[in-house]
């Protein structure tokens, strides 16, 4: 198992180094980043003022060196249009974005594997039509107008809610939710899935051969194996969430990461666009990693080799 | 045929009959056909699919107004179905906060849906087929190379990525499809391997390479076809995301610029009118959702009807 | 010597898009202490089924029916699944065909082996874990107390048939049904894992039904032998009765396709039955071999009952008379 350990932690430090070299050369994208932070009402001098104070005028290889140097030990550089050090401020909006994603993955986990697995036990029947159904739904549905539909009917017609903010709990329902939804269905389609499949397994007539309780069959013998992909799959989907939550967080004006790197591409504040991407990617990396080691320490027959 | 004399011999009789060809086994055209026109999901969706189709290609004869044609005299205006005194049959599903008619944008907004769900589809698809498909194939070292690719693209933030590059390289409609294309080939790439994988090691295969053939020939003539509902499938999926994606990013500001009528646009522009207006949000919307509801509904037919034991 | 087990007029049908199919019909046979019953048959021919359907273990869609079916006198067939669930794994265990995917392979072998006690008796977790070793002890599993520790796949087939054995025991039941537990495995491992079921049998004095396809498995443990075609039973006797003397032309096709040593001649023509088994959905009247049966008859199509060979406990389902039966029997295969 130790040697699975080492040899996913290299490929993920390889691909930690691709997406950084891909996220450096997006600002490249516009041809000159220091025209590009500088914005459209900028005379030479304040171009050339930006090209220095960023190091753009230096070679590539030297300015990529640099700024993964500097990234490593937590230096995202300087934002002129926050008059801020980037980290700073992307770690004091960091929270918020954990927090909404944490919670639309409890909505949509506390949703979709009960639902799978009410499914797989009465296959073919109302409860199983249904879960289906959701499924499709919810994944033809876009999020932003879900979003709107939730905060017109819930916000603004019923007052059931608060529409904007994070004062509280409460306000996290709806964009919780929101973001949540568009998870749920793969996971349900897994969940269900892999439970018809273990339900059908030897071991699990040898289980009731023996004489066990339906829940000690469903839960300790049936769930417990059918569980093991669906864990790699929700790491996964919470990374794509935190991806994902730009939309939800400017509809709902959460204060958070999402929010943050909109309002950086409109301004154009390029150091702090980087970092973003930089940051949430590695995010996933690290996310994708535990959920292999996990996956491996869940399977005996991967752990015990 | 005379009536068999004794059922003891019952069974031989209608064995022979098999045998004679009087009884005849269905084709696989024809059972596939049966397995088409029996499920639902296939038929509702493919039908709708057709019909948004059809909408977007005759949207010059079926729109009854120029889409991009303001007139603030004329603005918000309620559709049809509201019991106010300005609804009129003129503008059915009313007008939007600038006087245009919202029933043509709806109808030249499938237009733009469309070409870029199919557009980035194709390109993406392009991508990572031919990623996938080598790395299936060849195995080893190439499998190891396009594995790191596709996992580094995963670990990007899509729709990030999208905006912050639009932003930077500008955004006409053609950025746009190129930027999706080139973002969401990944499940093309994976399921495309996996597929590969399996077909590869079946024997005709092996038969193919025995014979000498090349092997882009056995690719293109041995492997293609038979991993060719796969294809299919993942090629709807994907398209719906494309859609998804390309609404999202409008409705953002960095896609389809105004006063262009795309859908995720229009729901942008409604969200100001929501509380007193809110069909302006409702209606396309309900439009990208009965889309993208069409498409998958036709992936999930396609793939039933293909590959039954693959049912859900 | 009461008997353990009673089935009397066993049924299972399954409604199908195309039908009700009736995999297993009439089937009656009963088990006494210390007693081992083999239940023969080709593939299909509902062996399996009839145990599933003795333990209830059936799927949902499947509807069982019997005159009689009762577990050491308890009656089984209208019993709820509360009180079946009680008795499986406890007062009758069932050991199955693959032992590859027969363990969860999630938890280890003490666990599984104790679960299976913990849930019918009040003892604590060291008596289970005692238990198991002294078990995997007598199934002949060496190093037994740090076997508890590993997990499924670290065990070959043998031995996880060995452990599944083991755990049938772990309550002490008196009927063990076994379905197929050596056909999975390898040909030198199968004569060791019967011949210990055989020994388990005797020390436990547990009744055991054998489900098998091989007739020399059957040659070498049997007291009783049932044999099974298309679902119903047509023959039943004791093993020598129905090996020395077989009546019904089924069984005595069966026997034909085994070589003799010593007697079969080389370059000889193995026996072979022609034909297929039939479709079993719908209502079929008559006896079901008869399509293949050389000595077929018209009067075959109407319901044929059972009827007694020389010996009163040795009975097949045929029309033709025991004598009749010797007679075709001692033409094929030289004495």
């Amino acid at each position: 198992m130790l040697i699975y350990a080492c040899k996913r932690f290299g490929v993920a430090m390889l691909v930690a180094v691709a997406v950084s070299l891909l996220t450096f050369s997006l600002i490249y994208l516009s041809g000159d980043p220091a025209m590009a932070l500088a914005g459209e009402a900028a005379t030479q001098q304040d171009i050339e003022y930006i090209r220095k104070f960023y190091g753009y005028d230096r070679p590539l290889p030297v300015q990529y060196a640099d700024w993964l140097t500097k990234a490593l030990s937590g230096n995202f550089g300087y934002s002129h249009y926050l008059r801020q050090d980037v980290a700073e401020i992307i770690f004091s909006r960091l929270p918020v974005t954990m927090m909404l994603g944490a919670c639309a993955l409890v909505f949509a986990l506390t949703l979709s594997i009960p639902l799978g697995v009410l499914a797989a036990m009465r296959p073919n029947t109302m409860i199983d039509r249904f879960a289906l159904t959701l499924a499709v739904v919810g994944q033809a549905l876009p999020s932003f107008w879900f979003a709107l539909i939730m905060i017109f009917w819930f916000g603004i017609v019923w007052r059931l809610l608060p529409i904007t903010g994070t004062e509280s709990w409460v306000n996290f329902i709806m964009p919780a939710v929101a973001l949540g939804y568009y998870v749920t269905p793969a996971v349900m389609r897994l969940t269900r899935t892999g439970m018809l499949e273990v339900l059908a397994s030897d071991y699990i007539r040898t289980a009731r051969a023996k004489g066990l309780r339906p829940p000690v069959v469903l839960f300790k013998h049936a769930l417990r194996n059918a569980i093991i992909p669906v864990v790699s799959l929700a790491a996964v989907q919470f990374g794509f969430m935190l991806g994902g939550s730009i939309v939800i967080e400017t509809i709902f004006a959460i204060n958070g990461l999402g929010y943050l790197a909109w309002e950086s591409i409109q301004r154009g504040d390029l150091p702090v666009m980087q970092a973003i991407v930089l940051i949430l990617a590695c995010f996933y990396i690290v996310l994708t990693y535990l959920a292999d080691m996990l996956n491996a320490f869940l399977d005996p027959r991967i752990r015990v080799v | 045929m005379a009536p068999p004399q004794d059922a003891a011999t019952e069974g031989i009789v209608v064995r022979a009959a098999l045998a004679d060809g009087a009884i005849i086994e269905p084709t696989p055209a024809t059972l596939l056909r049966r397995r088409v026109l029996g499920h639902a999901g296939l038929l509702v969706g493919g039908g709708v699919l057709v019909l948004i189709v059809l909408v977007a290609l005759l949207a010059p004869w079926l729109a009854p107004h120029d889409p991009l044609d303001q007139e603030l005299a004329r603005k918000l205006i309620p559709p049809i179905w509201h019991d106010s005194a300005k609804a009129t049959w003129t503008h059915p599903l009313g007008t939007d906060g600038f006087g245009r008619d919202y029933l043509s944008r709806l109808i030249y907004g499938a237009r733009i849906s469309l070409l870029i769900g199919v557009a980035a589809m194709l390109i993406s698809g392009v991508i990572g087929t031919a990623l996938g498909v080598t790395a299936g194939y060849f195995g080893g070292r190439v499998d190891m190379v396009v594995n790191f690719i596709i996992t580094s693209r995963l670990s990007l933030p899509v729709v990030l990525v999208a905006l912050a590059v639009v932003s930077l390289v500008g955004n006409s409609l053609w950025i746009v499809i190129c930027v999706l294309g080139l973002l969401i080939w990944d499940r093309f790439a994976v399921v495309m391997r996996s597929s590969t994988q399996q077909v590869r090691n079946l024997d005709y295969v092996a038969a193919a390479q025995a014979l000498g053939c090349s092997k882009a020939r056995i690719i293109i003539a041995e492997i293609m076809p038979n991993v060719a509902n796969n294809l299919i499938v993942v090629a709807t999926l994907e398209m719906a995301h494309a859609i998804l994606l390309e609404a999202a990013l409008s409705f953002l500001g960095l896609g389809v610029q105004p006063p262009q009528p795309s859908w995720g646009l229009m729901v942008a522009e409604g969200k100001g009118y929501m509380f007193f207006d809110p069909w302006l949000v409702g209606i396309p919307g309900a439009a990208l959702f009965a889309l993208v509801l069409a498409i998958n509904l036709m992936g999930d037919g396609v793939r039933d009807v293909t590959a039954p034991e693959r049912r859900n | 010597m009461s008997d353990i087990l009673e089935v009397a007029s066993l049924a299972v049908d399954i409604p199908l898009a195309a039908g009700v199919l009736h995999p297993v019909q009439g089937v009656s046979f009963s088990i006494g202490r210390g007693e081992t019953l083999c239940l023969v048959g080709e593939s299909g021919c509902g062996k399996s089924l009839t145990a599933l359907a003795i333990m209830d273990l059936l799927p949902r869609t499947a509807i069982r029916t019997a005159d009689t079916l009762t577990l050491n006198g308890e009656d089984i067939l209208n019993a709820g699944e509360g009180r079946m669930s009680d008795l499986r794994g406890n007062a009758m265990a069932m050991i199955f065909q693959e032992p590859m995917t027969s363990l969860n392979p999630a938890y280890t072998i003490g666990n599984q082996l104790e679960e299976a006690l913990l849930r019918h008796r009040r003892v604590s977790r060291r008596d289970a874990r005692d238990r198991a070793v002294m078990l995997l002890e007598k199934v002949g599993i060496t190093a037994a107390a740090s076997r508890l520790r590993q997990y499924p796949h670290q065990l070959s087939g043998g031995l996880r048939q060995r452990v599944m054995i083991a755990m049938s025991l772990m309550c002490g039941p008196a009927l063990i049904i076994a379905d197929e537990p050596t056909t999975a495995l390898d040909v030198t491992i199968q004569a060791q894992i019967l011949l210990l079921l055989a020994e388990l049998q005797k020390e436990f004095h547990m009744g055991l039904l054998l489900i098998t396809h091989d007739l020399g498995v059957v040659a070498r443990v049997a007291d009783r032998v049932v044999v099974m075609y298309a679902g119903q039973i047509v023959e039943t006797g004791t093993a020598e009765q129905v090996f020395a003397a077989p009546r019904h032309p089924y069984t005595q096709g069966l026997l034909e396709c085994i070589p003799i040593p010593g007697k079969t001649r080389r370059g000889a023509n193995l026996g072979a039955i022609p034909g297929m088994v039939p479709t079993l959905i719908g209502d079929i009247q008559g006896c079901r071999f008869r399509e293949r049966c050389t000595f077929a008859m018209p009067a075959c199509a109407a319901d044929v009952s059972f009827r007694p060979a020389e010996a009163r406990d040795h009975v097949y389902r045929c029309l033709l008379t025991p004598a009749e039966c010797a007679d075709n029997f001692h033409r094929k295969v030289p004495a």
